[in-house]
């Protein structure tokens, strides 16, 4: 593979990530599914970098899931999230910025109506007005939390206490990237690096020192196909996207995955479990899963946090031997132990799919 | 003092018209930008459909240019300018030819298949041009991998940058299904054991000779002809590739491994014209190559009187075609240049 190539291609899709004053919005379900991600990148963008960042009570969803599932009409979507940029304008800011993949995808596929239909636009602020009495600007920058991420990169290898690489070898780590469909397969240009080979997620690898594997169902959905899984009927097809993902990187033997949308790494990581109990089969070594990791909290890992502070501990595939590689000094006693220092209690060891270190 | 042309171009097109022109006794200056005329043929090793040596074409060419016209090469032209009913134009190193006409012959480029990313052109080792496979045959380089194995299965991709939308270009380059074909049935004969696909959207064998080499290249040959269009390739870890796609015929999508992906690169608009073309105000068609006063009954006229095109600079054209077309436009000249002015 000539690199090379890639970066001609990065060369085409730069795109402009504000520095500062950002209005930062939720995911409906990453709090759920990695609880740590977007507290660690408060953490980061506030306590790191003396950034300001602004969350708003009032936000909600912004039915980025049900008009995927054709549940929310277009028009409500839009509607809904008029709301959102009302709520960015009556706070002060103007530098929108969400966690949630599906929502930056639907932002920007919003943003890209109005822009060549200014009537659709229009009928939209009436219906807000009508409804909720608000008024809004457009963001004057619109990224997703990655990009936020991808920007201050170089800040966050400056403040390093890891590098991505393998302590006991002296090797960077191999790191499977995936990115969220929604990022840039819709809008390419919206996206750093493109849509056929995205850079936001090699640009942190890579700066933090790992090195990133190109193989062959790079491109394959991680799974979390909305139709593949919110229609029940449909979840093997589910299960056997994400498989053909492990057995296309398996033979490159990646020390993690990284990701940035909230539905790739629940699957990539709960999917392992699942496979396992269904076939027995593992895709990690000794009988270890694959870790999956966001991009927050791989930053914090690199930053040197508590990876139970990061929520390492609710993952399905056990992060320890990746800790272990990256020298993080962590405490095994405290990974099931809560905030408030209450036994949470160990979790059953799954069939086949090795959890525990010392099992 | 004798009348006098300017022919910008030598390639199949600007030779033809300028060795037709000096037959014809006018008075013929031929730039050429590279060193050696031309054009794109000069790259290639055997012509469709009867695979007759290109250089024999070029030779013949050559023997009616070569000392009969005064020719400039290895130096392009970098203005044009029309006064008063003559044409200059000026080469990158300052010389400036006058002339009473002028042949725009400029050609095309290929596409750079690069911009068609998820082929991965640029970035996996075996993924080449047919403009590349092409110049090992005529180098005499055998077909191997990046890595020098034998490649047991080899596939061609057509319309790469051609009737495509997403990059474009919405137009069809002509020449790349039967040259797909021919290279096709050239793999297969320098190497017997290995597997030929050809992933084609239709194919469209359109001239004389051209359906006869499609059906040997099946016949004879056993060339599998796929129709569906690549969605993607991608590298395994051994530099094989992956390529994806779907057999419209049989509605299923498709993955195969092969060695080696030759992507079939069509006409694109030549870059280099683009500021030369815009003082001339000649007007550009939607696909960007220069559009005909009449594309019925003065398709190499312009609007400006003693300025004429001809070949590739109008569009994708074979060979065959580019030598007709540039014999209709030295009768062109030959009458404006004998007419009242």
């Amino acid at each position: 593979m000539n690199i090379q190539g890639k970066r001609n291609i990065w060369k085409d899709y730069q795109k402009e990530i504000a520095t500062d004053r950002y209005f930062y919005v939720r995911s409906c379900v990453r709090q759920n599914f990695f609880p740590g991600s977007e507290k660690a990148f408060l953490r980061i963008l506030k306590e790191e970098l003396s950034r300001d960042v602004y969350e708003n009570a009032s936000h909600t969803t912004c039915s980025g899931i049900g008009y995927h599932s054709d549940v929310v009409p277009f028009e409500t979507a839009m509607t809904m999230v008029a709301r959102q940029f009302a709520l960015m304008t009556e706070s002060g800011y103007e530098n929108f910025t969400t966690s949630c993949i599906t929502s930056f995808g639907l932002y920007s596929e919003i943003l890209e109506t109005w822009h060549h239909f200014p009537e659709v636009e229009e009928r939209i602020r009436e219906h807000l007005l009508r409804a909720t009495g608000r008024t809004f600007k457009k963001p004057a920058n619109l990224s997703h939390a990655s990009d936020v991420i991808f920007k201050f990169r170089k800040e966050i290898a400056e403040k390093a206490k890891h590098r991505l690489i393998n302590r006991k070898t002296g090797n960077p780590l191999k790191v499977v990237e995936h990115i969220g469909c929604h990022y840039s397969k819709m809008f390419p240009s919206k996206g750093v690096g493109g849509a056929e080979y995205p850079y936001v997620l090699v640009g942190m690898i890579e700066e933090w020192g790992g090195e990133v594997i190109d193989y062959p169902e790079r491109r394959h959905c991680c799974g979390f196909g909305f139709r593949q899984y919110l229609v029940k009927a449909n979840r093997g097809y589910s299960l056997a996207c994400s498989k053909k993902k492990f057995e296309s990187m398996a033979p490159y033997k990646p020390d993690f995955i990284l990701t940035n949308c909230p539905g790739c790494p629940m699957f990539l990581d709960r999917w392992q479990y699942a496979l396992s109990e269904m076939e027995g089969i593992t895709y990690g070594e000794n009988g270890f899963g694959i870790p999956v990791l966001t991009y927050e909290e791989l930053a914090g890992l690199v930053l040197g946090y508590d990876p139970w502070d990061l929520g390492l501990q609710v993952h399905q595939v056990t992060v320890d031997p990746l800790l272990d590689k990256l020298g993080v000094d962590y405490d095994p006693s405290a990974k099931f132990t809560g905030k408030n220092g209450i036994d949470l209690g160990k979790p059953e060891p799954p069939t086949f799919l090795k959890f525990y270190q010392n099992e | 003092m004798n009348k006098s042309t300017i022919v910008v171009g030598g390639g199949i097109a600007g030779m033809t018209a300028a060795g037709e022109l000096s037959r014809l006794g006018v008075e013929v200056t031929l730039v050429e930008q590279e060193q050696i005329s031309g054009g794109h043929a000069a790259c290639w090793d055997r012509l469709f459909p009867t695979r007759r040596p290109a250089e024999e074409v070029i030779s013949f060419l050559r023997e009616q240019t070569d000392s009969k016209v005064n020719t400039f090469s290895g130096r392009p032209v970098t203005e044009i300018l029309h006064h008063e009913s003559m044409f200059t134009a000026t080469l990158s190193d300052g010389t400036i030819l006058r002339g009473e006409s002028l042949v725009l012959a400029t050609g095309y480029d290929l596409f750079d298949a690069s911009r068609k990313e998820e082929y991965g052109y640029g970035i996996y080792d075996n993924v080449i041009t047919s403009a590349e496979l092409e110049g090992w045959f005529k180098n005499h380089q055998p077909v191997r991998t990046k890595n020098g194995r034998i490649p047991s299965r080899v596939a061609f991709i057509h319309c790469v940058g051609s009737r495509d939308e997403k990059v474009g270009n919405l137009y069809c380059s002509k020449v790349c299904c039967i040259t797909g074909v021919k290279q096709a049935i050239e793999v297969k004969e320098a190497l017997p054991a290995c597997d030929v696909y050809s992933f084609y959207m239709d194919l469209r064998m359109f001239d004389r000779n051209f359906e006869e080499l499609y059906f040997e290249a099946q016949k004879n040959y056993g060339i599998n002809f796929i129709r569906g269009r690549l969605s993607e390739c991608s590298e395994n870890e051994d530099h094989t590739l992956v390529v994806k796609t779907e057999d419209t015929l049989t509605g299923k999508p498709m993955k195969m491994i092969v060695d080696l992906v030759v992507l079939l690169v069509g006409f694109v608009p030549r870059s280099q014209n683009t500021q030369m073309l815009l003082k001339l105000k000649l007007i550009t068609g939607n696909d960007g190559f220069l559009q005909p006063e009449d594309e019925h009954n003065g398709d190499n006229l312009t609007r400006i009187p003693g300025l004429f095109i001809t070949g590739a600079v109008k569009g994708p054209v074979t060979i065959a075609n580019a030598v007709a077309d540039a014999r209709a436009t030295a009768l062109q000249v030959y009458s404006f240049l004998h007419s009242n002015r």
